[in-house]
């Protein structure tokens, strides 16, 4: 009973910091909200039992997504860009009623749903052990349905490639982001030597827990991410140029294994196919290479496109 | 067993091993000149082996459906595959003095050859791909390339454009979704084959199908959701806008023509089907008029594109619907496929021209075909040819398309359709004229000139689209191969 | 599903998130702002998802529509990211981070 209690207060939270991070005046409170609203959201999957979901939800969708909008509204800040003006009252109305209208037809579709449709749980279950896995979560991603991963990671790739093309043409060569400047003895560069080698074991360990429990290389590369961000926002380092070899073999390390594993399967039984003897050892591997690729790719996309010299 | 299922995994993994090493290694002439020998042979492959084994489906992994993804390889999807390696083949071969790398790399110089070779291969995935699922994946990396080539000149003109394009491509992305989400809640399955096999009339299928359409059509710029695509298709590069007017919008309509034949053919009612032939009509007339306003050849060319995009749309009131095949329903379906294709090389061979003129020129106003015929023969005859293939005239590939459509129209009662198609031609002529005239007029001031050698590239991506025409028995048999059952029967 | 079990409670949040993010996708035109919303529609449309995915409470949560959240989480992020380089740009070298309402494309006056 006081679980139903707590999971109704929970909904009510969400959707009034939805509502506020919405309707919010101003633009840094809304970011705001919506980074709390992640959390609340994160909260949420943990309610449901998906503790990989909510892992996922904390680090990329509310602490990733939230530290680039905060980066964006202080750029947009700096750059003394004003907010429009609200629309007109007329107009707001329509809108509210086109958007009660869209969640009335997702509820009614949801009320139609049988109650008792079990899905795939059962038949994930049955196939767990030849997938290599104990985490039914990460076999769905990189053994059963491993393709829709391999694409995603090359998503990333052509994300960062679309946001290093952003650069002032005079800026290609430089160095990522702006430089960072940190005072020495501060907090920032304090916890810039501190946190490091925790946040590394703590990001290593959620890559390599991944298979048989909950986490894997997204949420470990995002804590990677985080990491190196930090450092780098201590001035403690800073980013290769983006013309840098090593640079460009980090980003694309990660998916150029995976997709060398998928094709070398068509060899050994099928594309992308792991065989079951193999299956942990070869995924373990692709998870390190992919969290290396997505912790540099993740940090790279936050601290955006080259914005200064070469040098 | 091992090669005809080389095919498909090859044609997602060859441009995905390209970016790569454009990425690292910047070599875009070794990279080209390896890439498309290489894809064209996978093509080679997936025909024969569609010819000769019938439609290939297979388990990536593995792992069948429900449980796994399928990737599908019949005629469909193989018309698809192939259309996009001869034109993605030819832009990139014609896109290799205009993005060089030289001692020191460009922003422009780098970018382009790995989003190009991506492009190729989110556009294979969504081709082969038989899981809903997969193809929300596919689609946004679609998407994200896009995104970034259309931007890829960098000034306030082209990011503003690319971010309208944003605004709409994220709205169809997340009706997508919802739509995936809640199949997959319904059904517990987002296979296309196997969702053909079950009943779609509960509320939950009936609201995925619309949203689906709804996102869907955002991403195709069916009107009224085009404003986002001339100023996108425009603003870019021209090798990029050949590519992206070329087949993107085909990638998310191939999606549709998928979900309303081969995943849902049962959830059709009539007014849905009206309604999208309707918006398909309206895009044919209300986009070749804007076409005619134009004074810009990019924005012109653009245009274009919104109107015969509508043309697509008239196959879902002629061939889609009942669960009992009608006798025109093979011809409609296949001439959509037909418009599709022949569009795409059309296009591409008239934005790759366009680019050259312009290119020449130094500018992208009217006066840039002055006197094209004669300083630029091969480039004008590429216009000609192609602007053939866009009016439907004989022999194009565009007019067996809508010669298809045209018979289903009559056949099927629906004569409104066949009157837009055929109004829809002479609108064509209309915008296409001007352009086209004043390349037969003295031209005036100084203008420089392309390497005949890049301007025979357009022209024969044009003949192509005339060959389609010629020889278009062989493609349409094709095409048959694993056609879903709610476009059987033919027009005997 | 019909009852006030967790999953179900959890899916109508879902349903009630993607309306409130798509009233902030319609009412604003700061492109930061449509961002937001932008996320917001899609972890609702996740909590439907995956909330219809734990219906069976004796079952657990099925770990696909797990793994596909997963997936849709990190490829809405990618969106993010390069609206966000895209927006930033534009206020750049515009001045301003809202799209103008005109008609594009008429403007090619010769």
């Amino acid at each position: 009973m006081t679980g139903a209690i707590f999971d109704i207060v929970l909904c009510l939270l969400i959707l009034a910091v939805a509502l506020a991070a919405i309707l919010g005046r101003d633009l840094f409170g809304s970011v705001v909200f919506f980074i709390v609203y992640g959390l609340l959201v994160a909260l949420a999957w943990t309610r449901l039992g998906a503790v990989d979901v909510a892992l996922a939800e904390a680090a990329i969708g509310a602490g990733l997504t939230g530290v680039l909008l905060v980066g964006a509204v202080a750029r947009l800040r700096r750059g003394g860009v004003v907010e429009p003006t609200p629309p007109r009252p007329l107009a707001r109305g329509a809108q509210m009623g086109i958007c009660v209208l869209a969640a009335g037809l997702v509820g009614a579709a949801i009320a139609g749903l049988d109650p008792d449709a079990a899905g795939l749980t059962a038949t994930v279950a049955q196939n767990l052990e030849a997938s290599g896995v104990g985490n039914p979560v990460t076999a769905v991603l990189l053994n059963f349905r491993g393709y829709d991963t391999l694409l995603e990671t090359v998503v990333l790739l052509v994300v960062l490639i679309g946001v290093w093309s952003l650069a002032e043409d005079r800026y290609w060569g430089g160095r990522p982001g702006l430089r960072q400047h940190a005072k020495p003895g501060g907090v920032l560069a304090t916890y810039g030597r501190f946190l490091p080698p925790l946040g590394l074991l703590a990001g290593v360990y959620v890559v390599w827990a991944g298979t048989d429990q909950p986490g894997g290389a997204f949420q470990g590369g995002t804590i990677l991410a985080a990491v190196w961000l930090l450092v780098a926002m201590a001035g403690l380092v800073d980013a290769p140029p983006v013309t840098a070899r090593r640079l460009r073999l980090t980003i694309v390390a990660g998916p150029a294994l995976f997709l060398a594993v998928a094709v070398a399967g068509i060899f050994m039984g099928g594309f992308l196919h792991l065989p079951p003897e193999h299956a942990k050892q070869l995924i373990q591997t692709i998870e390190a290479g992919l969290a290396l690729s997505i912790a540099a790719t993740l940090a790279l996309l936050v601290a955006g496109p080259p914005q200064r010299g070469a040098r | 067993m091992i090669l005809p299922a080389l095919a498909p995994a090859l044609s997602v993994a060859v441009p995905l091993a390209a970016a790569f090493l454009a990425v690292v290694a910047p070599r875009p002439r070794l990279l080209v000149g390896v890439t498309v020998p290489a894809m064209l042979a996978v093509m080679a492959l997936a025909v024969l082996g569609v010819r000769q084994g019938g439609p290939l489906v297979l388990a990536v992994g593995g792992w069948e459906p429900p449980l796994g993804i399928a990737l599908v390889a019949d005629g469909l999807s193989t018309a698809f595959l192939v259309a996009t390696a001869l034109t993605i083949g030819t832009v990139l071969v014609v896109a290799l003095p205009q993005f060089p790398i030289r001692q020191n790399e460009t922003r422009a110089g780098w970018a382009f050859w790995p989003l190009a070779f991506l492009l190729w291969a989110a556009l294979n995935a969504v081709f082969l791909s038989g899981d809903l699922f997969n193809i929300y994946v596919a689609i946004e990396f679609v998407t994200l390339a896009t995104l970034a080539l259309v931007a890829l000149e960098g000034k306030a003109k082209q990011v503003e454009a690319a971010m309208r394009y944003a605004m709409f491509a994220l709205f169809g992305s997340l009706a997508y979704l919802l739509g995936v989400a809640l199949l997959y809640a319904a059904h517990g399955t987002l296979d296309i084959g196997l969702l053909a096999q079950l009943p779609a009339q509960d509320t939950a299928s009936l609201v995925a199908a619309g949203l689906i359409t709804a996102g869907l059509a955002a991403k195709t710029a069916l009107f009224p959701f085009h404003a986002w695509l001339p100023p996108a298709h425009a603003g870019a590069p021209a090798p990029a806008s050949a590519m992206l007017s070329a087949l993107v919008p085909k990638a998310s309509f191939y999606v549709l023509l998928r979900f309303w034949f081969d995943a849902m053919p049962e959830a059709a009612g009539a007014i849905a089907l009206q309604l999208l032939g309707a918006l398909g009509a309206t895009a044919i007339v209300y986009g070749s008029i804007l076409a005619v306003r134009q004074n810009r050849l990019k924005q012109l060319v653009a245009y274009s594109t919104v109107a015969q995009i509508g043309y697509l749309f008239l196959v879902f009131p002629l061939a889609g619907g009942s669960a009992e095949p009608q006798p025109w329903t093979a011809g409609a379906w296949t001439g959509s496929v037909f418009h599709a294709v022949s569009h795409a090389f059309a296009k591409a061979a008239m934005f790759l021209a366009v680019g050259h003129a312009v290119l020449a020129a130094g500018h992208d106003r009217m006066s840039a075909m002055d006197g094209l015929t004669r300083r630029m023969p091969m480039t004008a005859f590429a216009l000609g040819v192609s602007a053939v293939t866009l009016m439907g005239l004989p022999p194009s590939g565009g007019f067996t398309a809508k010669f298809l459509l045209l018979t289903a129209a009559f056949a099927s009662g629906q004569v409104l359709w066949a009157a837009i198609i055929v109004l829809g031609g002479v609108l064509a002529a209309a915008y296409l004229f001007r352009p086209l005239a004043r390349a037969f007029l003295p031209d005036r001031g100084r203008y420089g000139t392309v390497p005949r050698a890049q301007q025979a590239l357009p022209l024969a991506l044009a003949m192509l689209s005339v060959v389609l025409g010629i020889v278009s028995a062989a493609p349409y048999d094709f095409l048959q191969t694993g056609r879903p059952a709610a476009a059987e029967e033919g027009l005997e | 599903m019909t009852g006030l079990d967790t999953a179900t409670l959890f899916a109508w949040c879902g349903a009630g998130l993607i309306g409130i993010g798509l009233y902030g996708f319609l009412a604003n035109r700061h492109m930061l702002r449509r961002l937001v919303a932008f996320n917001v529609v899609g972890s609702g449309i996740f909590l439907v998802f995956g909330a219809s995915g734990a219906r069976r409470a004796d079952l657990g949560p099925d770990p696909v529509p797990q793994a596909l959240i997963i997936t849709g989480i990190v490829v809405a992020l990618a969106t993010t990211a390069l609206l966000v380089a895209l927006v930033i740009r534009y206020a750049d070298l515009a001045g301003r981070a809202t799209l103008p309402e005109d008609e594009p494309g008429d403007d090619g006056k010769e």
